[in-house]
């Protein structure tokens, strides 16, 4: 990639589930290494990723997910993310794709900042003890828009 | 396309990667640094080995495995090739641009 106007990437992470946690990590981790400015903002469901006793073990939705080529009575069966989230997982573990704890890390190394929503927090009574100990803090989105206070931001809801 | 570095004529693309990772040499390398505006000190050169001893084993560069290399960490990578360190790093020491999404 030659020059870009991207100077600086937010990404609004509102969901759990692993594809889409992916989908911000992957993003936020592109642009740092093509120099770009990366934050991420974990709001609702999306706290879930930086919960310690939780980001090990979130799942690929089959129900409502028209993509996973399965009749949603049966994605809705015990078991059946279980089961398409390890195999989700052994494939993306074949692309050298880090778990989220180790993402996670990775991120933090590479500069990207990383916020909690604090209307989802107190929504949800989390602790900042519940929460990843390479969290930058807790932001209301007041706070969030500040930072995308410079030319060539943007902002991406996830 | 044929270029000069170091009073060398060497082959690279259009982005400005060596073709041909034969035609390398140090000299070649502090051209390039200077035109990507890095300084190559020590901690470079250690950076710059590890990457061209993983490209002569085959294996694809990732930032997950320069964390995972024990010769450098994230952290200083992106320290000693700011704006891009995976690109940077890879084009001056000779090895094309990395494909690799993570």
């Amino acid at each position: 990639m030659s020059e870009t106007k991207v100077k600086k990437m937010l990404f609004i992470l509102s969901k759990a589930t692993l594809e889409n946690v992916y989908a911000a990590f992957v993003m936020a981790n592109g642009a740092r290494m093509e120099g770009i400015e990366a934050e991420i903002f974990f709001t609702f469901f999306g706290l879930e990723a930086i919960q310690k006793k939780k980001l090990e073990h979130l799942h690929v939705a089959t129900v409502g997910n028209p993509a996973m080529h399965m009749p949603t009575m049966l994605g809705g069966l015990p078991g059946m993310e279980a089961l398409a989230t390890s195999m989700m997982k052994k494939e993306m573990e074949k692309l050298n794709m880090p778990p989220v704890g180790e993402f996670l890390e990775i991120l933090k190394d590479s500069g990207v900042s990383l916020w909690a929503c604090k209307l989802a927090v107190d929504m949800f009574h989390l602790k900042e003890t519940d929460l990843i100990d390479d969290l930058d803090g807790i932001l209301t989105i007041g706070d969030f828009y500040g930072r995308a206070n410079e030319e060539g931001t943007h902002l991406l809801f996830i | 396309m044929e270029k000069m570095l170091a009073e060398k004529p060497v082959n690279v693309n259009e982005e400005g990667y060596l073709l041909e990772f034969a035609q390398w040499d140090k000299d070649i390398a502090n051209a390039i640094a200077v035109e990507e505006k890095v300084e190559l000190r020590d901690d470079h050169w250690k950076a710059i080995e590890w990457i061209q001893s993983e490209f002569k084993k085959d294996s694809p560069l990732s930032i997950r495995g320069i964390k995972n290399s024990g010769a450098l960490n994230i952290k200083e990578f992106y320290e000693l090739f700011p704006g891009g360190p995976l690109k940077k790093a890879s084009k001056i020491a000779g090895i094309p641009k990395p494909k690799s999404c993570i």
